[in-house]
């Protein structure tokens, strides 16, 4: 009966032209601005989309109607957020679930306008809708005034990169249009946004359901000297383009449908053109573009800029998997195992150090591992507090380390690369934007300042080596205070590892400092420089099969793990732990006291920092044990993992 | 030489932004996705999504389009498929919808026969171990369309769990699953009506002719011919229909019987499984 009665409505077709739609512009429309209206539950998000498309006379015919009859059907006053809670329990709840984008013209542009729920529960799919917004409106209800979603959309879409948002002061029909109680809620809100770095465009006073402020400015509101809601958003500038960043083109498969070896991808930042040398991260190989392919193509493309999908082929063929990023070899990303990310979790198990979870960047996936929380803003006071997890919902710094090496940016230098989604098994629980401070690119380690160098490969392989030592090579690497007791247990290891036929050496910092670095001092920079030499020389003999023991304080994190980059997983750490009170009562050189007295400046663990391993292949406490016990748990770990 | 040559940008029209955006979609399903298949219900959407998967692909479609055959689709349907199923080199799996008796008797009438397409489309995925179908919804239809995902989770049974869909953001589409479960996904959603008529105008990409006006009526959506009823219109070309829709205010689907049945009767066929 009803069907027969909505085919009714159609007929005879009617054509009206919409009062306020956009110029339609030929063929070509410009793309949209993707803008977000997010804000606390209940707030008038739906109800302010919804007013704006029935009064700029946006809607379809018949729609109106349907939207009166389901608030009849509920006993309520007619509903607009209906027009976007399309979901029947959306609407029986009054409450939006999921988020929803409709498409609207204004005079000026036409917009993508993104619902986002204000329900804590639904912060996931808030998340879902603002990650794609350009643009960004707050909905505050005047009576509730700042509420803590609120806090949370504002600080979210600062860390999706927004810059500046639209705050709308909604419901001003309940406290009869008052200048008083808006002026002084304003004032909150623009001090509260000017705290997490965001520019306040304008605070708008509106009410949505009533339909004053929105399109024409409301006559209840005299004292309102501002643009109107609709103004306001044909007053933000047009979305950038990323073509001015490095270019970037994460690998997403490689098709050999027919004899073309095609090389497929989306540009996600920066120009490409014909002949441009790509370099691809992390495998580091080089090739030219040879052109850009395409299917019923009225030209030959000689060039594609950021957001298209494109085909290459290549001047060579070279090793090419999805995942890799290519790039212009003069700016290339970075290269690295570790990183520092600012994480919205939405898991509902809370994240703690330890976690493993997949990491999804550009188009790679790597597996991680939590090296550590570093912090969990708290949102009222915006204080960046100590956490050992986030739970659900909470923002926060997560140090991960990845199990090979990954290519990013930092999310400041470009936002394509450097963001990132975390996966727990089949579920996404959280996503964040790199941040590489204190972490450095390791692709200077790999990378070779002198051009004319070849490597030469050796024609003794690494299987023929260990057959013929009958264990592999690999690094030891001990790392722990002075007089924790690691030049004692490498020369003991040592001592009964060659007694059983082993290949072995031990590094120590005497021997090095005397020679290989005569030249440096004990400047964090020579102490980096340092690590990096003994690193190097440790895996040119691992390589020729022997065991190498090192013995080096190596106090920073960073060192280590530039080491462990290069060498991979030949390399171990081995943390040799004692309390700073057990080293100094131990002080076998005497240097403690020295460092105590001021003679020694720089001294680990008095002057200068000892960053302790957070997730060390082996730790042996010596604080308890005597330096035979010790050695004895590094042989049975040796043996363990060094045998063949 | 003295002056290297400039580079000039063209900036990528709306157009080009949706094209490079569903391209990268069918690219993702392709690369995550054995099984795999794009349902051609031979409709203008479904056609720009083939035209679309022949982009991404260099030509090459590389999966099967389904065909979920009801039996009533307009003869000029099936002649179309004949002709593109060949011109378009298509690997093409037809699946018989079962007969309206086996179908849930509560239904609506129109929902109930529109569900026939639902039960094929589960009995392919059984039969042929998809772990992910192709479908050419769009957001402007409908307003549970308007709340999907792009890479969008079916339980075992094919069923819509709107109230848990995953999150899905910065184009990290999900991609794991359990077994037994599959991906719907949606390469056009972002898409509106008018998108697709200027693509089809911009490409050249052939449609069924009863989109174009006939003694004063067109058809706007296509679907079985006894659920489906034309709209007035003089439009008999693209160029025509992209004028009118330029300025109509009747919504796409008005024609489709099953949308209007009670409140949520569309919302029901969905979780259910429908496209
Ligand atoms: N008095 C008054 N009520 C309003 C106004 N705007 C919205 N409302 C009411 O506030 C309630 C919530 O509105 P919604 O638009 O659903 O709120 P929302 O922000 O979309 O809520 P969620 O999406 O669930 O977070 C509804 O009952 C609206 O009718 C307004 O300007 N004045
Ligand atoms: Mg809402």
């Amino acid at each position: 009966m009803r069907a027969r009665m909505l085919l009714n409505d159609f007929e005879p077709t009617v054509i009206c032209k919409a009062s306020k739609m956009a110029p339609t512009s030929g063929n070509n429309p410009s793309p949209s601005i993707n803008l977000v209206i997010a804000g606390h539950v209940d707030h008038g998000k739906s109800t302010l989309i919804g007013r704006l498309l029935h009064d700029t006379n946006s809607l379809a015919e018949g729609k109106m109607a349907a939207v009166k009859a389901m608030s009849e059907r509920r006993g309520m006053p007619l509903e607009y957020a209906f027009l976007l809670d399309a979901l029947q329990a959306e609407r029986d709840q009054g409450i939006t679930i999921d988020t929803t984008q409709v498409l609207f013209n204004s005079e000026k542009r036409s917009y993508l306008i993104i619902d986002a729920p204000g329900h804590k529960e639904f912060l996931k799919n808030m998340i879902s809708g603002a990650a794609q917004a350009d643009a960004g409106v707050i909905v505050i209800d005047v009576e509730e005034g700042i509420q803590e979603q609120s806090r949370r959309h504002c600080y979210l879409l600062r860390l999706l990169g927004l810059k500046e948002l639209i705050i709308v002061v909604n419901k001003m029909d309940l406290i009869e249009y008052s200048q008083r109680i808006f002026d002084h809620l304003k004032k909150h809100i623009i001090e509260y946004l000017s705290e997490i770095d965001l520019v306040c465009k304008a605070v708008v006073p509106i009410s949505a359901r009533d339909g004053q402020g929105l399109i024409d400015l409301s006559e209840k509101m005299p004292w309102y000297t501002g643009a109107s809601f609709m103004d306001t958003l044909d007053q933000l500038p047009e979305a950038n383009s990323t073509n001015h960043l490095p270019a970037r083109l994460p690998v997403q498969d490689v098709y050999k449908f027919d004899d073309r070896r095609i090389i497929a991808g989306r540009i996600e930042s920066g120009t490409l053109k014909i002949g441009d040398e790509l370099l691809f991260t992390p495998s580091n190989k080089r090739a030219a573009i040879e052109s850009f392919e395409a299917w019923n193509a009225t030209s030959q493309k000689t060039k594609a800029i950021a957001g298209e999908s494109v085909g290459i082929i290549l001047n060579e063929e070279i090793f090419i998997e999805r995942g890799h990023i290519a790039s212009l070899s003069t700016d290339a990303p970075i290269e690295t195992n570790v990183f520092r990310g600012k994480v919205f979790w939405i898991g509902n198990k809370p994240i703690i150090a330890g976690d493993r979870l997949k990491i999804k960047i550009g188009t790679a996936e790597h597996t991680s591992e939590v090296q550590s929380i570093e912090n969990k803003i708290d949102l009222s006071s915006l204080e960046a507090i100590d956490a050992d997890l986030l739970e659900k919902n909470d923002i926060g710094e997560v140090v991960f380390r990845t199990k090979s090496t990954v290519a990013l940016d930092s999310f400041e230098k470009n936002h394509r690369i450097g963001r990132f989604v975390l996966i727990d098994e089949y579920e996404t629980v959280g996503g964040g934007i790199v941040s590489m401070q204190g972490y450095a690119d390791q692709r200077g380690l790999y990378d070779v300042t002198s051009k004319n160098i070849m490597a030469v490969s050796s024609r003794v392989d690494i299987n023929a080596r260990e057959a013929y030592n009958g264990h592999k090579g690999g690094i030891i690497w001990l790392t722990g205070l002075s007089g924790a007791g690691k030049s004692t247990i490498a020369m003991e290891a040592e001592h009964q590892l060659f007694s059983k036929g082993y290949q072995v050496n031990v590094l120590d910092g005497d021997n090095i400092r005397f020679g290989l670095s005569a030249d440096l001092g004990f400047s964090p920079e020579d102490r980096t420089e340092n690590i990096r030499r003994i690193g190097e020389v440790a895996k040119l003999f691992a390589e020729a099969g022997i065991l190498v023991i090192t013995a080096f304080i190596s106090p920073y994190k960073q060192d280590r793990d530039r080491i462990r980059a290069i060498a991979g997983d030949i390399f171990h750490e081995v943390f040799i732990e004692a309390d700073i009170e057990i080293c100094e009562n131990r002080d076998p050189k005497g240097l403690y006291v020295k460092a105590r007295n001021g003679e020694i400046s720089d001294f680990t663990g008095i002057s200068a920092p000892y960053e302790k391993p957070r997730n060390p292949e082996l730790i042996i406490d010596t604080g308890d044990q005597g330096i035979g016990e010790s050695t004895t748990k590094l042989l049975s770990y040796i043996d363990e993992k060094f045998s063949i | 030489m003295l002056f290297a040559t400039p580079i000039i940008l063209v900036a990528m029209d709306r157009l080009d932004t949706l094209e490079a955006q569903s391209i990268y979609i069918l690219r993702e399903a392709y690369a995550k996705f054995d099984q795999l298949g794009l349902l051609w219900s031979l409709g203008k959407d479904s056609n720009v999504m083939v035209w679309l998967a022949k982009k991404a692909f260099f030509g090459h479609i590389p999966f099967p389009l389904l065909f979920c055959d009801t039996g009533k689709k307009f003869p000029e349907m099936y002649e179309f498929q004949k002709k593109f199923t060949a011109e378009w080199d298509i690997k093409l799996i037809v699946e018989e919808c079962p007969p309206i008796e086996e179908i849930d008797p509560t239904l609506p009438p129109a929902s109930r026969s529109a569900a026939r397409k639902t039960e094929a489309l589960k009995r392919l995925i059984k039969k042929k171990n998809f772990q992910s179908v192709i479908a050419g919804i769009r957001r402007d239809e409908e307003g549970t369309r308007a709340k999907e995902r792009v890479f969008s989770p079916r339980g075992t049974d094919a069923e819509w769990n709107f109230k848990q869909q995953p999150p899905e953001f910065w184009d990290q589409y999900k991609t794991d699953f359990p077994a037994g479960t599959h991906i719907r996904v949606h390469p056009i959603l972002a898409w509106t009506e008018l998108d697709i008529w200027r693509y089809i105008k911009r490409e050249h990409i052939p449609v069924v002719p009863l989109y174009f006006s006939n003694k004063g009526k067109r058809y706007r959506s296509l679907g079985d011919h006894d659920i489906t009823f034309p709209v007035s219109s003089s439009a008999s070309n693209v160029d025509e229909i992209i004028s009118e829709l330029e300025s109509t205010k009747i919504a796409e689907r008005s024609g489709r019987a099953m949308d209007h049945e009670s409140e949520n009767a569309f919302e029901r066929l969905r979780t259910d499984g429908y496209m």
